[in-house]
């Protein structure tokens, strides 16, 4: 459209070979860059914003996944507010995995990153080490802690054989240890990279600053606490932001180890629109669980935006 | 801490701190990391009634059959057949269709990016949940589930924007003379993003390759979704029912896990400065 603009204002001035120059200029100038970026913006168009909006329809659906889709209003999301109670349970859950994640790696990898910043020899087999795992596919972290886990082969068998008891019991089996049990999981794998993150943000920190805080006479304690923590502060709270948002979004380690059960005891919100859709074939109320998590994601970040507005330094 | 009575002592001296418990606590960390993988390479070279009486310990006799038995009973020679081809298909989409918006937003001032951008980043953060089930059944309407290029399609989509940051970065570090010399000398621009951009970005390019070939080889949900049928199952879903089927024959999971992380951990470690690069900066722009 501005490239018809320009190309007509330029008419009545310019003659015949600069009009042609211009417009060349102008192709050059405007319609080449769009149409490097045309490949990506056309497969985005198809994959992520054509199917995000229609679910913001099919959401106003009843519908089975083939055939019509029968309107029915905001029925779908009085059922998942006022009856669902496996939508209450499931939200809870996503809950406690946000807490349980906001907590156990960051102190992790905090600690790590700390007594792993000041040394310089075999940092790298560390630092690998401990990555490791991340590179892991999750069906497979999953099996080797479900092999591990086992109340009759397992490390807590084994444990139980030379007298430490307590270990040896169906921990993903049972409703009360279900759901952080599969954190545990999920943590093994995830918290070596945020150690990794952490890690590279204190390398960051100006050597002076250590030096000034130990000629002050500050213990290790209060190096930490005064100087490093303030100095990665950026990392941390951007890693809370993503660690917020994962939470309500977690599905991989869930299905694989439990698919929500026993007894819907680890069931999240992600799983309940896996089920809705392709177990249940209820693809209108699917969607409507799936807007939801996409609204709660998007209100994490609007307090985000809305504390740094209000002058948070976060 | 004590203070230094000696004023002259050099500064390293003064203050080196005993790393010995940092030694000691990361020790204790990397067998938590580590020792489970230790574990499973033993396993895998066991029999079903050893695991039973040592399922930590290694092996005492040594089976090496579990690794042929589980490449046939796995289905192996089919799925990883079937993964190659997701993985170099949507590395190699990325990498083009990427390369080509990254170089518009670096080097051609494309008129609107600052909105394309947002747009970007605002996609690749909206959870896959979102549009999901409207995919799927738009995608069964093309004929495109159980269909690997199908699937790949939706990978690069969203393996895109991630690279598009990073490579954008990284020609963004360039400088412009080579380009202006060529334009000069009448170079289209496709013809500069092929000769000069792309062969002086390529560790740019490496990077995002591994980091988008990790994430497609490990990915679990789209592919339990968009592939069903057993002949075009990836190495992970297909390992998912190996294990439901089989999930007392420890020997033989085990076996199927070693193979699956084998080619991967080698090159993590071969690649590892690039990988952590990526999966690092990957990480912290969402």
């Amino acid at each position: 459209m501005s490239i018809a603009r320009t190309g007509d204002a330029g008419l009545g001035r310019l003659g015949q070979g600069q009009r042609v120059q211009r417009r060349h200029r102008v192709v050059r100038k405007k319609v080449v860059p769009w149409l490097f970026a045309l490949p990506t913006l056309a497969i985005n168009l198809v994959v992520i914003l054509g199917p995000s909006i229609s679910a913001g329809y099919y959401s106003l659906t009843e519908w089975s996944g083939v055939g019509a889709a029968e309107f029915v209003g905001l029925d779908n999301y009085r059922r998942l507010f006022t009856e669902d109670r496996s939508f209450h349970r499931a939200f809870l859950n996503n809950v406690i995995y946000l807490i349980i994640f906001l907590t156990l790696p960051m102190v992790m990898s905090l600690v790590a990153a700390s007594l792993l910043a000041p040394i310089r020899r075999a940092s790298m087999v560390y630092r690998i080490g401990l990555f490791i795992p991340y590179v892991l596919p999750s069906v497979i972290t999953a099996f080797i802690w479900t092999s591990l886990m086992d109340p009759g082969r397992g490390l807590g068998s084994q444990l139980a054989r030379i007298g430490i008891p307590w270990f040896d019991q169906p921990f993903l089996g049972r409703s009360s240890t279900a759901l952080p049990s599969i954190a545990f999981i999920d943590n093994w794998h995830w918290w070596g990279f945020l150690m990794v993150l952490f890690l590279a943000g204190m390398q960051g920190i100006p050597a002076d600053l250590y030096e000034a805080a130990r000629i002050d006479g500050a213990s290790r304690w209060q190096e930490f606490r005064d100087v490093t923590l303030p100095g990665i502060r950026p990392t941390i709270v951007f890693m809370i932001l993503m660690t917020s948002i994962g939470a309500f979004l977690v599905f991989d380690y869930i299905w694989i180890l439990t698919q929500g059960g026993p007894a819907g005891a680890s069931e999240v919100l992600a799983t309940l629109v896996f089920k809705a859709a392709f177990n249940n074939f209820e693809a209108g109320y699917a969607a409507a669980i799936g807007l939801v998590m996409s609204l709660l994601a998007g209100a994490i970040i609007s307090v985000f935006v809305f504390l740094r507005r209000r002058g948070w330094e976060i | 801490m004590t203070e230094p009575r000696h004023g002259i002592a050099p500064a390293r001296a003064r203050r080196e701190p005993n790393l010995l418990p940092n030694h000691v606590v990361l020790t204790l960390l990397l067998v938590f990391s580590l020792g489970p993988l230790v574990v499973l390479g033993f396993n895998s070279l066991k029999g079903s009634a050893e695991i039973g009486r040592n399922p930590l310990g290694p092996p005492t006799a040594p089976i090496w059959q579990n690794f042929p038995d589980a490449w046939e009973i796995g289905n192996f020679s089919t799925t990883t057949r079937n993964s190659t081809i997701l993985v170099a298909g949507t590395v190699a989409g990325v990498l083009v269709t990427g390369g080509m918006t990254a170089y518009s937003l670096a080097k051609l001032n494309l008129p609107g990016s600052g909105a394309f951008t947002l747009y970007l980043l605002v996609g690749s953060s909206l959870p896959i949940q979102l549009f999901l089930v409207p995919l799927f059944f738009l995608w069964r309407s093309f004929g495109m589930v159980n269909n690997l290029f199908g699937l790949v399609v939706i990978y690069v989509a969203l393996n895109s924007p991630l690279a598009i940051f990073l490579l954008r970065s990284y020609m963004l570090q360039l400088p412009s003379d080579f380009e202006d010399a060529a334009r000069i000398d009448g170079a289209g621009e496709w013809e500069v993003f092929r000769r000069i951009v792309i062969p002086l970005s390529w560790p740019g390019f490496l990077t995002v390759g591994l980091v988008v070939a990790l994430s497609v080889w490990n990915e679990f949900l789209l592919a339990t979704v968009f592939l069903t049928d057993q002949e075009r199952f990836t190495v992970v879903t297909s390992y998912f029912n190996f294990t439901a089927r089989f999930s007392r024959d420890w020997g033989l999971t085990s076996a199927a896990a070693v193979m699956m992380i084998l080619p991967i951990i080698g090159i993590f470690l071969a690649l590892q400065r690039q990988f952590i690069d990526g999966l690092t900066k990957g990480g912290l722009k969402g």
